[in-house]
């Protein structure tokens, strides 16, 4: 048993007790809090399979986080006025049914993260960081200019969409299935990184010219990883959504993508479980540090700014050391 | 009908003309020596039969296909694998898995490539940039045939290494032609390794082939006046 899959565990235990003994505690607050770090964390999976295994840079992954909290919006939005989406040539109804939603999420941000991948793919570099910021920028002033689903000032949703048998009102059942989504992804996202998929992915980060060589196109497989890391950021959209029963403009803005990119980078680029203490180490210091002052972002600068000089690996590298991340 | 064939090929590294005037034949199950002194144009031969370089005019064909313009991994599809000057491995994955990240179905699987090179067996979970020149080397030759070729070409293998893994190359490639009957393009200065195994020889001079012929017919006068050896 390697340091590192002792650090994950015990990191996966801690997002499992805090919940669970807030429940006990009566304290649903910190249910929610939970709730928010698994959610961001599974945001954070889902940018880690492109930026961490495959080296791409992306500051456009809010386009999909708020792609998936439209759809969201947009499904329960028409289900809970009783009106359809679509009329002709098919009739199509809103929903409030969650796995429904989270098919339409992922299907719709995947679909994006195809369209931006294709095109900004054929960049490198700080043209590519260029590109796919512009991308969620034209996706952020596309919904501030979209009256239909609240413009500028977002969408409310009245009710929690539902999960058959299970109330998702109640604060711990709702977090169970954010949990379960992030275990999902944390199993994918391990699976992919051993596959041969994922070492020739890994392996084009480090010499594009050498995996085309062996027959592989760096290219496709770039675009591959953008989209499954699309989708993935999309489904945590559409959780955050229902989260917060509200959708608006700033999920799609460059200050959500660089936040995903900070959960990413203090827990560990390239790290399975980087995003996790990535982001239970950001909504921790939002917590604590919030409450004295609205400038706690001047320390977590400061925090990520010795991450980036003394930790590369993050905090998952400083407490296991370097290991299985293919750094 | 040849396996490769390159016809009359000129290619440039920007505005400097690199390759003037080559042309080779390569049948299928051949061995053929790409020889001549440093800087005549072997190595940007091979770039171009793998794609790397663009071909100005002349053309490439592989297996009945004109390869002249297509992409790098589409070549590489195509069945032609290459093992690089300087090893190149991904010095950031294990041996095992800089194996099966480039494989493809075929006769060559990771036991097949353990059994050409037992040391790429000892050394699986190690990571390629802990390896030696030699086991470097090793894990380049399996790599490429991970990608079941039907052409290997080897850019100066046994270069820079120790004497006793040089001739575990060397007969490794002597398998390869005995029991598997790939066509193998080998670019390499050891005259004596070569009369071992290879079949033809092509001689390149200042970007041009200048001979070409059966590896018996390389004379000793031939090879002082082309190669200075």
């Amino acid at each position: 048993m390697n340091r590192e899959f002792m650090v994950n565990s015990a990191l996966l235990l801690g997002l499992v007790a805090i919940p669970l003994w807030a429940y006990v505690s009566d304290e649903p607050f910190t249910i929610t809090l939970a709730t928010r770090v698994a959610i961001l964390a599974l945001a954070g999976v889902g940018l880690n399979i492109a930026l961490g295994l495959g080296g791409l840079v992306s500051l456009g992954h809010a386009a999909f986080f708020g792609i998936g909290g439209y759809a969201m919006g947009i499904l329960a939005s028409h289900a809970q006025s009783y009106t359809p989406l679509i009329e002709s040539p098919f009739l199509l109804e809103g929903t409030k049914s969650m796995p429904l939603i989270w098919i339409a999420a992922i299907i719709s941000s995947a679909l994006m993260a195809m369209i931006i991948g294709a095109l900004s793919l054929r960049t490198s570099g700080v043209y590519f960081i260029m590109i796919t910021l512009a991308f969620g920028q034209m996706l952020y002033f596309f919904a501030i200019s979209w009256p239909a689903y609240g413009g500028e000032d977002g969408l409310s949703i009245y009710v929690r969409n539902g999960f058959p048998g299970l109330n998702t009102l109640d604060p711990i059942q709702f977090f169970g299935i954010s949990f379960t989504l992030l275990i999902c992804a944390l199993w994918l996202a391990a699976r992919l990184a051993h596959s041969p998929f994922g070492l020739a992915l890994n392996a084009a980060r480090q010499s594009p010219q050498r995996v085309e060589t062996v027959g592989l196109s760096p290219y496709q497989l770039r675009l591959v990883a953008f989209v499954i890391s699309g989708a993935i950021t999309g489904l945590a959209g559409a959780l955050f959504a229902d989260l917060n029963r509200f959708v608006s403009p700033s999920m799609f803005s460059w200050q959500t993508s660089g936040e995903i990119m900070v959960f990413v980078i203090l827990g560990g680029v390239g790290r399975l479980f980087g995003p996790v203490a990535g982001a239970a180490l950001f909504i921790t210091l939002e917590h604590l540090l919030g409450g004295i002052s609205e400038f706690w972002h001047i320390w977590l600068g400061l925090l990520l700014l010795l991450v980036v000089l003394f930790a590369r690996g993050g905090i998952i590298g400083l407490l296991a050391g370097r290991g299985s991340a293919h750094d | 009908m040849s396996l490769l064939s390159l016809s009359n090929v000129t290619a440039f590294y920007g505005s400097a003309q690199a390759l003037f005037d080559v042309s080779l034949d390569l049948e299928p199950g051949e061995v053929l020596a790409l020889m001549g002194r440093n800087g005549m144009g072997k190595t940007t031969t091979i770039k171009t039969i793998c794609r790397m370089l663009p071909v100005s005019s002349g053309s490439v064909t592989f297996a009945d296909q004109e390869i002249t313009h297509i992409p790098s991994h589409r070549a590489a599809r195509l069945g032609i694998g290459l093992v690089p000057e300087g090893r190149r491995c991904f010095s950031n994955l294990t041996v095992y898995e800089n194996l099966i990240a480039a494989a493809r179905p075929g006769y060559w699987n990771f036991d097949q490539v353990s059994a050409l090179f037992h040391r790429l067996y000892e050394r699986r979970d190690q990571n390629a940039a802990t390896l030696s020149g030699g086991e470097q080397q090793m894990l380049s030759i399996g790599r490429a045939l991970m990608t079941n070729p039907r052409l290997l070409i080897l850019d100066e293998a046994t270069e820079g290494l120790a004497p006793m893994v040089r001739q575990e190359i060397w007969t490794a490639i002597a398998t390869l032609k005995r029991e598997t009957g790939l066509a193998i393009l080998l670019v390499d200065k050891s005259l004596r390794e070569l009369a071992q195994v290879a079949d033809r020889a092509v001689i390149l001079q200042r970007g041009a082939t200048v001979w070409s012929g059966a590896f018996f017919d390389l004379t000793e006068e031939i090879s002082k006046k082309f190669i200075g050896v």
